[in-house]
Parts: C-alpha cells; sequence; structure tokens
C-alpha cells in the first residue's frame, strides 16, 4: 500500500505532468529538427511560428465559441486547429517566399539564416503581439479533467489522488496521431522519402531529380503544422501567452540538440530527456520518499533539488552534458 | 568619399537627436544619447566577438546584467548583520562547492572510462550537492532574514560606483571564460543556444537569489557618480546660473545631471573605440579577421584559433559587461526582471549588423540609431494609427485595438529593418574595410 500511494503520489506530480509537457516539447524539437535537417540552420523564429498558430487557433476558438459552435468533452480549440494549420502554413511559406529563398538560392552560410531567422522571429513576436497583444488568454473550454483526484480516491481506496486533466490527454494523444502521420509520411510516401534523401545527401538527391523547391515547401508545411500542433497543446495545457512560446525556444533546442539535431526520433526522446530532467528535478519529493523510505530515513527537508525556477538551468545542463560527451546527440544527427 | 558618407550617416543620426530635443524636449533628446551611448558600447563588446571573429554570442542580456549586478555588489553598504548571521555559512558553502566540483574532475581522471566512471562521478556530484545545499541553505535563510523589507542580502562594498564599471567587466569576463571554455569549440549554431542558455540561467540566479542582491525585490536607490537634482536645486549658486541662461532651476538640474551622464559615458566610449580600432589595425587585428576567415588555413599557419575565440570571447563579453554597469548606474536601480531577452540580446544584434559588422564605427553608428528608433517607433507609430483611424467612429473596437497595439510595432519595425539591410545591403551601413 506505502508503495501504490507514493507511486501515485509520483504520477500525479512527476509522471503525467512531464508526459504532457514531453510530447508538446517533442512536437516542437521535431519542428527544429526537420528544419535543421531540410534548410540546414537552426530557425530562431520557432518559437514565435508556435505562438503565431496558436495564435490564429484561439481566434478561430473564439468566434467558433460565440456563435456556439462546441466539440462536447473536448475543447473547442480541436476543431479549429486545422484553421490555426492553414494560418500558420500560410505564413511560413509566405516568409519562404520573401525572406528565406534569396538567400537559399545565394547558398548563404547557414549562420547567415541564423540571423535572418532572429528578424523574422521579431516581426513574428511584433504581429502576435499586435494581434491578440501580449497577455495571457484563454480559450479553454470543455471537460477540466479525465479522471478526479478524489474519484480516484474513492476508486482506488488509496491515501493518495491521481487527477488526470483531459488537456493532458488530448496532448498525449494528439501528439501519439501527429508523430505517427510525420513518419508514416516520411517512411512510405514518396515525397516524404526525397525529403529524407535531400537531408541525406543534397546533391544526390539533386542529381536524381528530386525537384529541392517542392521539398523545401513539403518542409515548411509539415513544420507550421507540427508548430501550431505544439503551440495550441501548449496553450491548452498551461495557458497562452506570446511570451512564454519564445521562453521555450531553449528547452525545445535542448531537445532537438539532446536527441541529435536533424534526427525526427531524436528529437522525441530528446523532448522525453528533457523534460523528465526538467520536472523531477524541480520536483519537491519528500511525499513521495515518505511513502517509500522506512520511516527513520524519512526525509526533513523538501528534497527538492533545484526550485522550479531554475528548470530552464537544467535543460541547459543537459545541453552542456551531452553537447561534451557526445556532440551528435543520443541518436546519431546530422550535426558533426 | 566614403569618409564623407559615413560622416554624412552620423550626422543624420545627430540631426535626428536634435530635432527630438527641438520637437520633443532636450530631456528626451538626452535620454536618447545616454542610452544611444550605453548601446554603441554594447555593440562594439558583439562586433568585437562576431564582426572580428566570427563568434555567435546571443547571450548579451546574461552579460548586461552581470554588470548591473555588479553596481550593486560594488557600490552598495555592506549588511554587517547579514554578514555575521550568514557569511561564514556562506564562504563555507562556496568552498564546499569548488571542493566537489574538483572532487568530481578527479573521479573522472582517476577511475577507468566506462560504467564505473559514469557511476563514481555521478555520486560524488549528487552527494556533494546534497551537502552543498545543506550548508547554504541554512547560511541563505540566516541573511535573507536580517530587515528583509529592505535589505535581507548581503549588500555590496560601500565603494564608489565609478569602480563597478571595470568590475562589472571583470565579472562578465569571468562568467565568458567559463562558458567559453565550454562551448567555443562547438559549431556555431551550438554556441549560439549555449549563450542563449547561459544568459538565461544568470537571470534566474539574479531573479531567485535574494541574498545576494534581493531578486525581484530590486534595489534602488543606488549610488551616483554625478550630483543629485535636488542638491543642485538648492545650491543657490546653481539656480543663479540657471535664471541666467534662461532655464527654470528643475529643467536646468535634470539637464546637468544627464549631461554629466552624457560626458561620462562619452568618455568610456571613446576610450573603447580607441583600443578597438587599435588593435583591429594591429597584427593581433589581422590575425582575428584571417581566422574568422578561413580557420583552417589560420590553424595551418600555426594559430592557435580555440585559445584566440575564447581571448576575444572574454574582452567582448567583458566590454558588454561594463556598458550594463553603466546602464545600472543610470537607472539607480538593478531591477532582475527586466532583463528581457529581444531587448538586451537581439536588438543589440540589430544594431551591429545594421550598423555594419567588423567595423567599429558602424557598430556605434548602429547603437545610435537603433536606438533613436527603438524609441521614437513608438510615437511615431501612435502619430500613423491617429491619422490611419481618424475616419473611424471614435468608440469602434478596431480602432482602440489598433491605438492600442502601436506599442508593440516596435518588434515589427525592428525586424523588418534588420531583413531589409540583410537583404539589400548586408555588409550594413559602414562596411568593414
Amino acid at each position: 500500500m506505502e508503495f501504490l500511494n507514493g507511486f501515485v503520489a509520483l504520477s500525479n506530480f512527476v509522471l503525467v505532468p512531464a508526459i504532457a509537457y514531453g510530447s508538446q516539447l517533442a512536437l516542437g524539437a521535431l519542428g527544429v529538427t526537420l528544419i535543421y535537417g531540410i534548410l540546414r540552420f537552426s530557425n530562431f523564429a520557432h518559437g514565435d511560428t508556435m505562438a503565431f498558430g496558436a495564435m490564429v487557433t484561439v481566434l478561430v476558438t473564439w468566434a467558433m465559441q460565440s456563435i456556439g459552435i462546441s466539440f462536447g468533452p473536448l475543447p473547442t480549440a480541436l476543431l479549429a486547429l486545422p484553421f490555426g494549420i492553414a494560418g500558420a502554413v500560410l505564413m511560413v511559406l509566405m516568409t519562404d517566399k520573401m525572406v528565406y529563398k534569396f538567400y537559399r538560392e545565394k547558398k548563404s552560410k547557414p549562420v547567415i539564416l541564423v540571423i535572418v531567422s532572429m528578424g523574422v522571429m521579431f516581426m513574428m513576436n511584433g504581429i502576435v503581439r499586435v494581434i491578440i497583444g501580449p497577455n495571457e488568454q484563454q480559450f479553454r473550454d470543455g471537460e477540466r479533467f479525465l479522471i478526479k483526484a478524489r474519484e480516484f480516491k474513492n476508486m482506488t481506496g488509496l491515501d493518495e489522488g491521481l487527477a488526470i486533466k483531459s488537456t493532458q490527454a488530448i496532448t498525449v494523444v494528439t501528439a501519439a496521431i501527429a508523430v505517427a502521420l510525420l513518419f508514416w509520411f516520411l517512411n512510405k510516401t514518396r515525397t516524404g522519402k526525397s525529403m529524407r534523401a535531400y537531408s541525406d545527401n543534397e546533391d544526390l538527391a539533386l542529381l536524381s531529380g528530386i525537384n529541392p523547391e517542392r521539398v523545401v515547401a513539403v518542409t515548411w508545411i509539415i513544420v507550421a503544422a507540427l508548430a501550431t500542433i505544439a503551440g495550441v497543446l501548449y496553450g491548452l495545457d498551461k495557458s497562452f501567452k506570446p511570451f512564454t512560446y519564445f521562453q521555450l525556444l531553449l528547452p525545445i533546442f535542448a531537445s532537438a540538440i539532446v536527441g541529435g539535431l536533424g534526427n525526427p526520433l531524436g528529437a522525441i526522446a530528446g523532448g522525453f530527456v528533457v523534460a523528465f530532467s526538467e520536472v523531477m528535478i524541480t520536483y519537491a519529493w519528500k511525499k513521495v520518499l515518505g511513502y517509500w523510505l522506512p520511516d527513520t530515513l524519512e526525509p526533513s527537508g523538501l528534497v527538492q533539488l533545484l526550485s522550479t525556477d531554475y528548470k530552464f538551468a537544467v535543460s541547459f545542463m543537459i545541453l552542456i552534458v551531452v553537447l561534451l560527451f557526445r556532440p551528435t546527440g543520443l541518436f546519431k544527427g546530422k550535426a558533426y | 568619399m566614403e569618409r564623407t558618407k559615413n560622416i554624412g550617416l552620423f550626422a543624420i543620426v545627430a540631426g535626428l537627436i536634435i530635432l527630438t530635443g527641438m520637437i520633443q524636449s532636450w530631456n528626451s533628446a538626452l535620454l536618447i544619447v545616454n542610452m544611444g551611448l550605453i548601446s554603441a558600447i554594447m555593440a562594439l563588446g558583439v562586433n568585437l566577438q562576431w564582426g572580428f571573429a566570427g563568434l555567435f554570442n546571443v547571450g548579451v542580456m546574461g552579460f548586461v546584467a552581470l554588470g548591473g549586478l555588479a553596481t550593486v555588489l560594488v557600490s552598495s553598504d555592506p549588511v554587517s548583520e547579514a554578514w555575521a548571521a550568514g557569511g561564514l555559512g556562506l564562504i563555507a558553502a562556496l568552498v564546499v562547492g569548488i571542493l566537489v566540483i574538483v572532487a568530481t574532475g578527479i573521479t573522472i581522471k582517476k577511475l577507468p572510462a566506462g560504467k564505473m566512471r559514469l557511476i563514481g562521478a555521478t555520486a560524488v556530484l549528487v552527494g556533494g550537492f546534497f551537502l552543498y545545499r545543506a550548508v547554504f541553505d541554512p547560511a541563505v535563510a540566516a541573511i535573507e532574514a536580517i530587515n528583509p523589507a529592505l535589505q535581507g542580502n548581503i549588500g555590496g562594498l560601500g565603494l564608489p560606483i565609478l569602480l563597478a564599471w571595470p568590475i562589472g567587466g571583470v565579472l562578465a569576463a569571468g562568467a565568458a571564460w567559463i562558458i567559453g571554455k565550454t562551448a567555443l569549440g562547438l559549431r556555431s549554431d551550438y554556441l549560439a543556444i549555449a549563450t542563449l542558455g547561459i544568459a538565461e540561467i544568470i537571470i534566474a540566479v539574479m531573479k531567485n537569489e535574494d541574498w545576494l542582491a534581493r531578486g525581484v525585490k530590486n534595489v534602488i536607490g543606488l549610488d551616483r557618480p554625478v550630483a543629485r537634482e535636488v542638491d543642485l536645486q538648492q545650491s543657490a549658486e546653481f539656480v543663479d546660473k540657471a535664471t541666467q541662461w534662461g532655464f527654470d532651476p528643475v529643467t536646468a538640474s535634470s539637464l546637468y545631471v544627464k549631461f554629466s551622464y552624457s560626458l561620462l559615458f562619452t568618455a568610456v566610449l571613446v576610450v573603447l573605440l580607441v583600443m578597438a580600432q587599435l588593435s583591429l589595425n594591429s597584427p593581433w587585428g589581422r590575425m582575428m579577421r584571417a581566422i574568422r576567415d578561413n580557420e583552417v588555413a589560420a590553424e595551418a599557419m600555426g594559430k592557435n584559433v580555440t585559445r584566440r575565440h575564447l581571448q576575444i570571447f572574454i574582452l567582448g563579453s567583458a566590454i558588454c559587461g561594463i556598458a550594463g554597469a553603466m546602464m545600472t548606474t543610470l537607472d539607480g536601480q538593478l531591477t532582475p526582471g527586466t532583463y528581457q531577452p529581444l531587448r538586451y540580446t537581439f536588438l543589440i544584434w540589430v544594431m551591429v549588423i545594421v550598423g555594419g559588422s567588423g567595423n567599429n564605427f558602424g557598430a556605434v553608428l548602429g547603437g545610435f540609431l537603433i536606438w533613436f528608433l527603438w524609441v521614437q517607433v513608438e510615437p511615431l507609430g501612435q502619430w500613423i494609427m491617429t491619422i490611419v483611424t481618424s475616419g473611424m467612429a471614435e468608440d469602434s473596437a478596431l480602432r482602440l485595438h489598433l491605438l492600442d497595439s502601436v506599442a508593440h510595432m516596435r518588434l515589427f519595425t525592428m525586424g523588418l529593418i534588420l531583413l531589409l539591410v540583410l537583404r539589400f545591403s548586408p555588409r550594413g551601413l559602414i562596411p568593414e574595410k
């Protein structure tokens, strides 16, 4: 019983939140890693792409709510998601045509593209703030919880409750579907295969008749879709605030690099590694250890390694450790 | 020809600032000059790293903040009760921390590679961390309990605040050394992410470690290197002079104080600019550019690329630290909550790119120009929006929203300027020679 109680407490405060957060990071990191693999630069505007897609979704959600469309127990935002994706796709395709294409044709150095993406980041950040403002916005509706802590206690008779927010469940399910679709696309379809070929060896791919502009356009579309999904899920789970998406850039890059830049599978693994370490290192273990350790060893302090304000420091430490000891990432990435 | 063009560009920016003085007020013009001077120094620092050596540092904010921290640690009075209560514990914790790191290093060196080394190092590190926290936490609690409304921190050294400027540089240089040692061997994107991260961590530390500089409770009322307005207004001599010149004493005192800052900042800028120019044209500067343009060739010529990179990374960061200390001195307060990467890192980058990377005068020009725009885009946007929306109903929601959103136009404008310059004049307004 003691062990079960401890495990439930652990699930409630660590496992469930970390899985949800990890899925969001993984989706974000997939976008970064795809851009890196195909377009060969680190896209600093990715956080703001997420914010833009999420913003369009929020606006459509509000419109739907105001004319009375709802999705039953599920959040209306899921219905609005396709519109958000469409908006983000239009935005990135336009950005690519007006901004990035020029440098691609000139074969500029990657670092120039990174600086260009800084300019795009500024502009997108500005656009989002002009349209929806810098404040926190509420757009979640539908059922709040999948399982409530009290219900769980009654059901199992344990002392500890397990609460699963519906947004957490939705996050994991949606992320799983998105990732499955992505991998099916990359591995089974002709376009997906041409993308991987282009990523592996650009010259060889060009020789075999792959149209680079098409590959790039498809990549941007996928990236915009992933970014929007990640942004909306994060917004549903926590809250929508333009600035937080900018701050997500660091853990997202950490995830992509930890997994190996350019490697989609690595991005997913990296997302969960970063999320679990962040949550576990900033969690106060007193409760769980209280159940698991014999009474004599019960800790007196909170057993919290770092305060939650330092969660960015955690992703950073992981990043540094991986860069120092395994610069290609956990899975072999493109960057040597 | 080129010289005339450059002088013309500087004249335009000076003209813009003078125009501000005539249309808005001389007070705001001097404010722009002062922050422009500081921005120019930050841009010099980034230009040293990017323009001379091609190092991609997006952690400027962190070094600037460290400079700000230095002003508190140098100029505020020491809190002797806090030192008595927890000073010893704090120093002990510091020693324990260093010992743990050394012990981990030794473990890694001594144990054979493989599982044993990993387990051993992790064990030492985790055990050491708990030991460190056991010493550190009570000391911090004791310090933060001392007069928390006003102090609750260890205070500073009680030295003149001007000393904080070089010390801010040294602090930033120290941080740069640690980062450089770990991250400089990596590819440019990785260095970018690493510096981005370290800047966030520095801000997080400054926000949360209340014992150091009161965290988000802020430190206000820092010392000043120049006279205070109130004192000036009470001095009969000053009031006489002001009325003689046709100013009312209040305006005159505030202008006088700002102008004194301008003189101090100009002195620092001139010294740094001369040093940067001399180094650029020295054999050292030529070597740096040779490394930037072709690392492999430079290495083949026997240049130690990593070593030189570390050197210039430290120098550039130190300059950012000096600028940060100057900025906090000008503000008279340290507010860790106000450090934003868009403003303190990426805006500086816009300055360097727009001004002309690799050219010190370009960086200075970019600093002034972009800072001027950053300040003036808002009133300008307000003016344009008022005209655009003048046809709409007084209380139309769209009109109100548009007027409201003007405040955020500056980010958009800065991005646009950066992209336009990169596209049509990628070498900046004053290109590298």
